[in-house]
């Protein structure tokens, strides 16, 4: 908090010595997002950004997490696609944006695309991982009861993995964040990405553009807040508290 | 006494920079129905190999096991392994856990069974508690209870109280023998604290140090309870502690 403080108090000193025409001060920030949440786009922008997160977000974990299970359980599954998630995992996910407009367009369907491959390729690697590292005692010991597969799964596998995959969720919505913006930044109506692009395009109204980005940075921490919580659960505690 | 495990002849080698490291050579054994035998060895000696495989977890190179005269395939609930490391389920509550292995029963008799046993090693009150939030101690405990839970023939126990303090370790030992009274199973135990061994077994087995074989057998004739400070008791585990190379000065 005093970082933050001592932060504005110098970005406020130096906007205002060197007598800067286009930068703003915070005040000017703090005015500018006032003007917006008064006219009520900013809730508009946040509203359309959040909901393709959302919608990308939920169809990159209902895709990895049960993928990233069987890579993990099934050897040669893994030995046969984890060499083709290692190529396609490092290509960031702004290079997909031609490839995205071409196959969807220049609707929701390309960034909710971007956040879903930017957004599964974590969740899939955390999630076998965490088969990976399931202690043998445990499965040694679901074997010696004899339970069925359905419950070794349900009992033993899935739980075991669930902090990982929580993991790897808190990963992949930070990644899914963070490229709704930029992918917003190209040919949108909506959206926070596209409200600073816009804001700079439309008479250099900088204020906008650092209150955009400072309510990026808000609600990413929010979001990060929300997937924490998850961390808190008591089944998965185990893990956690060391 | 009928014989529950009857080892023939097993042997047990590992591949180790390309030669061939042999753990288990010859061993053979058996252990009467309702019995409970003490295994006792330097550490090392493979006595954790020899576990696995009368268990079903390791198939061993050569030899035969059979357990109520039939050959062993894999693990099953009929024995239940409970290891020095424990592997009470982190994820799952007390009652959880101790339902986890009643497959067959309905729901509502599972939490009957589960309260049932978990009164029995005396966690009562427990019963929503997670793993990280009970002791050591407490965690045996519930190990005990989820694999009496399923009624097994065979308790297969490996070094299962080496990781309590001493205090704990001997409570542990006498709450065992108290539920070892109401439910008679077939106990293999294997253990490097010889006096744990005496407290607890019918008869104790002294293994060899790697390749191990078993290198001399021990009757315990004593009643419970047992008194540790008896004479009886000591000249026992000198006799056992001479076989194991040990000076009797030193332990």
């Amino acid at each position: 908090m005093a970082v933050i403080a001592v932060l504005l108090v110098a970005w406020w000193l130096i906007v205002v010595e060197t007598r800067s025409v286009i930068f703003p001060t915070p005040w000017q920030v703090v005015t500018g997002a006032a003007e917006l949440i008064k006219d009520g786009t900013l809730f508009t922008h946040i509203g359309a950004s959040l909901m393709r997160v959302g919608i990308g977000f939920s169809l990159a974990v209902l895709f990895a997490v049960p993928l990233g299970l069987w890579l993990g359980w099934v050897k040669g599954a893994y030995s046969t696609l984890n060499p083709l998630f290692q190529i396609l995992r490092p290509i960031s996910p702004i290079a997909w944006i031609p490839i995205a407009i071409l196959w969807f367009g220049v609707g929701n369907a390309s960034p909710i695309y971007l956040i879903f491959i930017s957004s599964v390729f974590p969740m899939i690697v955390q999630t076998t991982a965490g088969v990976h590292t399931i202690e043998r005692r445990y499965l040694r010991a679901a074997e010696n009861f004899g339970v069925s597969r359905y419950t070794l799964f349900r009992r033993v596998v899935i739980p075991a993995v669930l902090p990982q995959i929580i993991v790897g969720m808190r990963i992949g919505l930070g990644v899914a964040w963070l490229v709704v913006v930029a992918a917003e930044m190209i040919a949108l109506r909506s959206g926070l990405g596209y409200l600073i692009i816009d804001s700079r395009n439309a008479g250099n109204r900088y204020d906008l553009v650092i209150a955009g980005m400072i309510i990026i940075g808000l609600i990413g921490l929010l979001l990060d807040g929300v997937m924490r919580l998850l961390e808190g659960l008591k089944s998965v505690r185990w893990r956690y508290a060391r | 006494m009928r014989a529950k495990i009857e080892v023939n002849g097993i042997r047990k080698g590992f591949a180790s920079n390309g030669g061939e490291l042999l753990v288990v050579e010859d061993v053979s054994l058996t252990v009467g129905d309702g019995e409970f035998v003490a295994i006792v060895g330097p550490s090392g000696c493979g006595k954790t190999t020899l576990m696995n495989m009368v268990a079903g977890f390791v198939q061993p190179d050569a030899g035969t096991i059979l357990i109520d005269g039939a050959p062993r395939s894999g693990p099953n609930a009929k024995g239940i392994l409970i290891s020095q490391q424990g592997s009470i389920f982190p994820w799952l509550t007390v009652q959880q856990n101790l339902m986890f292995g009643l497959n067959d029963h309905p729901q509502a008799d599972k939490k009957g069974v589960a309260d049932h046993y978990a009164a029995m090693v005396g966690l009562m009150g427990f019963e929503g508690s997670y793993p990280h939030e009970l002791s050591g101690g407490m965690l045996k405990r519930a190990e005990l209870a989820r694999a009496f839970a399923v009624k097994p023939e065979i308790l297969y126990m490996d070094e299962p109280f080496s990781a309590l303090d001493a205090l704990t370790n001997l409570r542990m030992r006498n709450e065992l023998l108290r539920i070892l009274e109401e439910e008679r199973h077939t106990v293999m135990l294997i253990t490097h604290d010889v006096e744990e061994a005496i407290h607890l077994a019918d008869r104790i087995m002294v293994l060899s140090p790697r390749p191990t074989r078993i290198q001399a057998i021990f009757k315990v004739d004593l009643p419970h309870p047992r008194k540790l400070t008896s004479p009886e008791v000591q000249e026992l585990r000198v006799a056992i502690l001479h076989e194991l190379g040990v000076d009797r000065n030193a332990d």
